[in-house]
């Protein structure tokens, strides 16, 4: 097995057993989810439209959530010395844990969605756009949340700062995520142009992340 | 006189003590020059007197951008070059750059109360300064997390690029989700769309805030630097004294 195998193995196994929080953040998502009925009132309707939002605020929160230990137990049992010190380049080990990441963390997001659509009133069309948009957006939120992950576990810093540096940076995914959803569930743009930034943004980050995270890992262990 | 001179801070500390008073005095000038000639400037046949809020909102708002690009510059050094002065300069900037940007929007708001009829309107431009203020603040937080200034420069350093390449994006995004703001009317083809009675206080006092900026700048670098130097004495006295 290649070393990014093996981590990616190890990870998604770490983080789906006892002590591994993975889907703690779908239970929060769930809870928000929940919760916003109880701050705009119970009209069905209104949650229909306000439905695409409410999940992808939702989703970006449960994922900003379980970043804080993308890096922080791996640090704490001394296993990111290993892996900043091992021959595989940084970068694409950097890369192989926060896909495993999104494997164990986000993608159980996207399959509690048409859940969560039924109990926001949105039908199959709106359901599916968002999960849709969900799938393509989230692994942007993951990869740009990891350059925050590794930022905190060199400062010994995590949550709160974590997530006042990385919020503002997932704008452009939450902006074009929820016009996409929105596209396709009331028009009159077409869905086409605002998936595509969607998904050009995720294969942006997807190189920006690893690199930015190896070189804070690089410079400010010690 | 190269920028490797300058790495020795006490060497900096001297150079700079002799260029501030004049340049605190050059600032201070064109400052008063810029505030009358837009006092005098006319009133605008639509916005009255309400035009004028433009030569103080015009200059923060390039600059709130400008100090960004000033930190990117000061995030490379540490990275790259590790010049010992880099990270008190991207220390020294951010707060400078978050006033600047905070200025941008309340004077902004403040032009737009009795233009718009509202303080605040979700338009594109406004959204994305008040973003770039977001981050100049989550910069800052990140500064005065930890207490190692070299540790906390790194991590700053590698948070700023990623602001340069995000802002840009961001920019983009929140241009394409809503957009209601007059479009640009100084650079942009064929030359400027503005009167010459406007546009000149306008330079003016955009020369005299780069000024003020720099002036700044170099003044709180100098206090950082002496800063540090403090904190080193106090953990040496600290360290030196029996338990």
């Amino acid at each position: 097995m290649t070393p990014l195998a093996a981590i990616i193995r190890r990870d998604i196994r770490i983080a789906l057993r006892v002590g591994g929080g993975a889907l703690i953040g779908v239970l929060f998502f769930l809870t928000v989810v929940v919760l916003m009925p109880f701050a705009v009132g119970p009209d069905l309707k209104l949650l229909a439209r306000l439905g695409p939002a409410i999940l992808w605020l939702g989703a970006l929160l449960a994922s900003l959530l379980t970043l804080d230990r993308l890096f922080a137990a791996d640090h704490e049992d001394g296993s990111l010395d290993l892996i900043v010190m091992s021959r595989t380049p940084l970068e694409l080990a950097c890369a192989a844990k926060a896909l495993a990441h999104w494997l164990a963390a986000g993608l159980p997001l996207i399959v509690a969605t048409p859940v969560l659509g039924l109990l926001l009133n949105l039908d199959a069309t709106a359901t599916s756009a968002v999960a849709l948009t969900l799938l393509a957006g989230t692994p942007a939120l993951t990869f740009t949340g990891m350059i925050g992950a590794a930022l905190a576990v060199t400062l010994h810093r995590g949550g709160l700062l974590l997530a006042v540096v990385v919020l503002p940076l997932s704008i452009p995914v939450l902006i074009f995520g929820v016009a996409a959803s929105e596209a396709a569930i009331s028009g009159p743009l077409s869905f086409g142009t605002p998936f595509s930034i969607l998904c050009a943004l995720s294969l942006a980050s997807l190189v920006i992340g690893p690199f930015a995270a190896a070189a804070s890992l690089r410079h400010g262990l010690d | 006189m190269t920028l490797t001179d300058l790495a020795n801070p006490t060497r900096f500390l001297a150079l700079t003590a002799r260029i501030l008073p004049w340049l605190a005095a050059a600032t201070a000038l064109l400052l008063a020059i810029g505030l009358v000639q837009s006092a005098l400037a006319p009133d605008d046949y639509q916005q009255g007197a309400t035009v004028k809020i433009m030569f103080i909102h015009v200059p923060n708002a390039w600059l709130s951008m400008f100090v960004w690009g000033v930190m990117s510059i000061a995030a490379l050094g540490t990275l790259v070059w590790r010049h010992p002065l880099a990270d008190v300069a991207a220390k020294a900037a951010a707060p400078i750059g978050a006033a600047f940007t905070f200025l941008a929007l309340v004077t902004g708001s403040l032009w737009g109360r009795p233009m718009w009829g509202t303080y605040w309107e979700w338009d594109a431009r406004l959204t994305s300064v008040l973003i770039l203020f977001l981050m100049y603040l989550g910069l800052i937080a990140l500064w005065r997390a930890v207490e190692d200034p070299s540790r906390a420069a790194r991590a700053a350093a590698i948070l700023t690029l990623v602001g340069a390449i995000n802002i840009p994006i961001i920019k983009f995004s929140v241009d394409w989700w809503n957009t209601l703001h007059q479009p640009a009317s100084v650079l942009r083809m064929g030359g400027p769309a503005m009167d010459r009675a406007y546009l000149v206080p306008l330079l003016v006092m955009a020369v005299a805030f780069s000024l003020l900026f720099v002036t700044l700048h170099l003044a709180a670098m100098r206090n950082e630097i002496l800063r540090r130097r403090v904190r080193a004495l106090q953990m040496l006295q600290a360290s030196g004294r029996p338990a």
